[in-house]
């Protein structure tokens, strides 16, 4: 069974180049535009990973975190967060907000997809 | 770039695209309203996406210079400093400035861009917190591979981290990857079965692990968790790792490189895509042609149909005339574009002359949401920046101005769109000194346009504003009032088969008011036959149709006026107008066509019946044929010209005014 991932970014370039990096491994990519939109497909499917932005209108990304592991099915789905280098200290909030682990941008299409291999096996 | 495969680069390029046009908006709300959070919020975040996403795809310049900007506006927002004009301006500046490093990169003058982040640094809030770099985190460099050492590895994990979505089986499993490897777990700190929390990590591990890779492999393998954890390594003597043999020595960055084929395919992934796409405005002008073509073709069947008693023929032909007709309305509706748009851009413009002219000037907009066809909105874009520059620089007085005669400091302008049956009214309002009579007076008298006792009604002097030559600015400013101007709007305009009222009731500032088709490609029209000949008369502008009674039709000369429902109308008998030659018909028809408030009846021998008009334009060598506007191709294959109803009101016009002169 293909994984499904829950890409979550306003940027429409960044979840285009987060689908063709990993719809080419064989995961399944679910796009959502902001958090809100994000939260709303998380609760009619189960995705086996999330990729989400931090900055993002209407509900940002630590927000978003913190409500997704509020569902039981995101208990320990893991979640992995895109940050700039700008963003040291929100790592640690995103972090206790759940998150499981970052990348930092801008990054290659091979890092992104290592590091889900990482966290999805 | 093939449909099928999305470019990333395109795609970020249109997005920049969009960022910075809201980044504009955001940045012009922010001028009359500095105190908003949720405005700079929205800036930083539209910075934010252009840095981030400028550097994955490549716009490294982009990248850096907006990183520049992003640091001003994240320091506004940690601060909760207000932003001055002055940063509000050069950041409007650097905005420009972005757009050309995403358009053409290499003709973007660094020098520029020094400027501005110089600019930006004066104006902005100041500098308190370290800066980061814009970018960095390259992929790690590949590590050299030494000799295999022993590790022994002792840790514990964060015990939420089950609940932070991390698998410790998954870190075991990588550093099994990384060499041989025992693992041995502690289970002392496990507590009895009541006092046990299913979703914590109460686990301790002890890994002994013979790698070739070097001591910092093992962090990575924790680099999540690597801060909140318990983790020690301790390196045991070498010797002991000979006689290992070697195993698959992968982690992540360097071995995945070669995972991902450089152009990957955008296959059945189509599902999440959201409910609007962006088309190309290319391909919606060809599906614009195709349907003309089509209308064409089917006004062909039409005629073959009715020519014949087939009455399978004449259904079919029937069922194409309603599917194509409504193919037509479908297609035009997609070319439809909300007006709003348009409206954006004039902000800018407002808010720069506003600054330039020193005049304090507000703009409101109404009816943003009014959709016209995409041609006609991009057509209009110079003739409103004209009518706005002048309402700017002639209408509206300065502050001090305004204050003297009790208006409030700050002028407005008022920019507002509605639709009108199958027009749409573009009204461009402002509250200044409004026209002066007696200049545009002088000035016609003086190109002797206008005999010096000669009276007209206002509407019609305020028309003289749009004729080549005319200006009545004392001074040529930097904004306008060099003599040209007016006349090329309304050159614009004629070319959009709109017409212009102006209005300028004393004191109460002026407001010109722009008609215009919702539609240039098809036209509803009213097909009419003048001797041989077959013409048409766009649908939009008939009012009516009546017959030529015997008693209008002999007082022919000089006086042509119909007498309808106790108004005098002006006609124009076509026939006389084309020279056609030929016996008249018995019981000629008027088609009463109006313009603003205008009307005049054109006198034709038969009216054929309305037709889908696809509308052909006539050739450069026919440009300066007053009496039509373009030409369509009729069923037969024939062609028909299309009556310009503007030019021959004003012919008609031009008889009334003959007539009350007598």
């Amino acid at each position: 069974m293909p994984k499904t991932v829950l890409c979550v970014d306003d940027s429409a370039s960044m979840r285009q180049m987060v689908r063709l990096a990993l719809t080419s491994d064989g995961y399944v990519v679910v796009e959502a535009v902001d958090g809100r939109d994000a939260l709303g497909k998380a609760r009619t499917m189960v995705a086996d990973l999330v990729i989400t932005d931090l900055n993002m209108p209407n509900m940002d990304g630590l927000s978003f975190i913190r409500e997704l592991r509020g569902i039981s099915d995101y208990k320990g789905i893991p979640i992995v967060f895109l940050t700039t280098e700008s963003d040291d200290d929100k790592k640690g909030e995103a972090k206790s907000a759940g998150a499981t682990a970052w990348i930092t941008k801008p990054f290659q299409p091979e890092r992104l997809l290592a590091i889900v291999k990482k966290v999805l096996g | 770039m093939t449909p099928g495969a999305p470019d990333p680069a395109e795609t970020f390029r249109q997005e920049a695209h969009d960022l910075l046009i809201q980044l504009e908006d955001v940045l012009l709300d922010l001028d009359g309203n500095p105190g908003d959070r949720e405005l700079i919020d929205t800036a930083f975040r539209a910075l934010h996406t252009l840095k981030g996403s400028g550097a994955m795809f490549g716009f490294d310049d982009l990248a850096r210079f907006a990183h520049t900007v992003e640091n001003t506006f994240d320091r506004l927002r940690r601060t909760g400093a207000e932003p001055s004009r002055e940063l509000i301006a050069a950041t409007l500046a650097a905005k420009d400035f972005m757009r050309q490093l995403i358009q053409s990169p290499g003709e973007a003058e660094a020098a520029i861009g020094d400027g501005l982040v110089e600019e930006l640094l004066r104006h902005g809030p100041a500098a308190s917190l370290p800066e980061t770099g814009p970018c960095g985190a390259a992929p790690r460099p590949a590590e050299p591979k030494e000799a295999p050492a022993i590790y022994d590895i002792v840790f514990a994990l964060p015990p939420d981290a089950l609940l932070r979505g991390t698998n410790p089986l998954r870190l075991l499993d990588e550093l099994r990857d990384m060499g041989e490897c025992t693992v041995a777990a502690d289970l002392g700190p496990v507590p009895a079965i009541d006092g046990l929390d299913p979703e914590r990590c109460y686990l301790r591990w002890r890994v002994r692990l013979v790698t070739r890779q070097p001591r910092s492999a093992i962090d990575e393998v924790f680099m999540f968790v690597i801060d909140d954890m318990e983790l020690s390594v301790t390196t045991m003597a070498p010797e002991a790792a000979t006689s290992h043999p070697e195993t698959h020595p992968a982690t992540d960055a360097t071995s995945a490189a070669d995972l991902i084929p450089p152009s990957t395919r955008g296959t059945a992934e189509r599902a999440a895509a959201g409910s609007s796409i962006r088309i190309p405005a290319e391909r919606i002008d060809n599906l614009m042609d195709r349907v003309g073509e089509l209308v064409i073709a089917q006004s062909r069947l039409r005629q073959l149909a009715q020519g014949s008693l087939d009455p399978t023929l004449r259904s079919v032909s029937e069922d194409i005339e309603r599917l194509s007709s409504e193919l037509r309305v479908t297609t035009m509706g997609i070319r439809m574009v909300p007006i709003g748009q348009l409206f954006a851009r004039f902000r800018r413009v407002v808010h720069d002359l506003s600054r330039d002219l020193g005049k304090d000037v507000r703009l409101v907009t109404a009816g943003e949401e009014t959709e016209m066809d995409k041609t006609v909105i991009e057509n209009l874009n110079d003739p409103l920046v004209h009518l706005i520059r002048n309402a700017i620089d002639h209408g509206l007085e300065t502050a001090a101005e305004r204050e003297a005669v009790g208006k409030p400091r700050a002028g407005t302008l008022s920019l507002e769109a509605r639709h009108a049956g199958a027009q749409v009214l573009i009204t461009i309002r402002d509250d200044g000194r409004g026209m002066n009579r007696q200049r545009i007076r002088a000035k016609a008298v003086e190109a002797g346009w206008l005999s010096e006792a000669g009276d007209v009604p206002d509407a019609e002097l305020f028309q003289m504003i749009f004729r080549p030559g005319f200006s009545t600015a004392a001074a040529v400013t930097n904004v306008s009032g060099r003599g040209v101007g007016m006349d090329v709007v309304k050159r614009a305009i004629d070319g959009l088969h709109g017409f212009i009222d102006v209005s300028s009731p004393p004191g109460r500032g002026a407001q010109v008011t722009l008609r215009l088709p919702l539609t240039l490609a098809i036209i509803d029209g009213l097909l009419v036959r003048i001797g041989r000949g077959r013409y048409v008369i766009p649908l939009s502008t008939v009012e009516e149709c009546v017959e030529l009674s015997e008693a209008d039709n002999l007082r022919s000369t000089g006086r042509s006026f119909l007498n309808i429902r106790d108004e005098l109308v002006p006609f124009l008998r076509l026939r006389d107008l084309f020279k056609v030659q030929g016996p008249a018909d018995l019981y000629p028809k008027v088609v009463i066509v109006t313009a603003g408030d205008q009307r005049v009846g054109l006198v034709v021998d038969q009216i054929i019946g309305d037709h889908q008009t696809v509308i052909k334009s006539l050739s450069k060598l026919h440009a300066d044929v007053a009496a039509f506007s373009g030409a369509t191709i009729l069923g037969d294959g024939t062609v028909a010209l299309i009556l310009d109803v503007v030019n021959l009101i004003s012919a008609g016009r031009i008889q009334e005014m003959r007539m009350k002169a007598s």
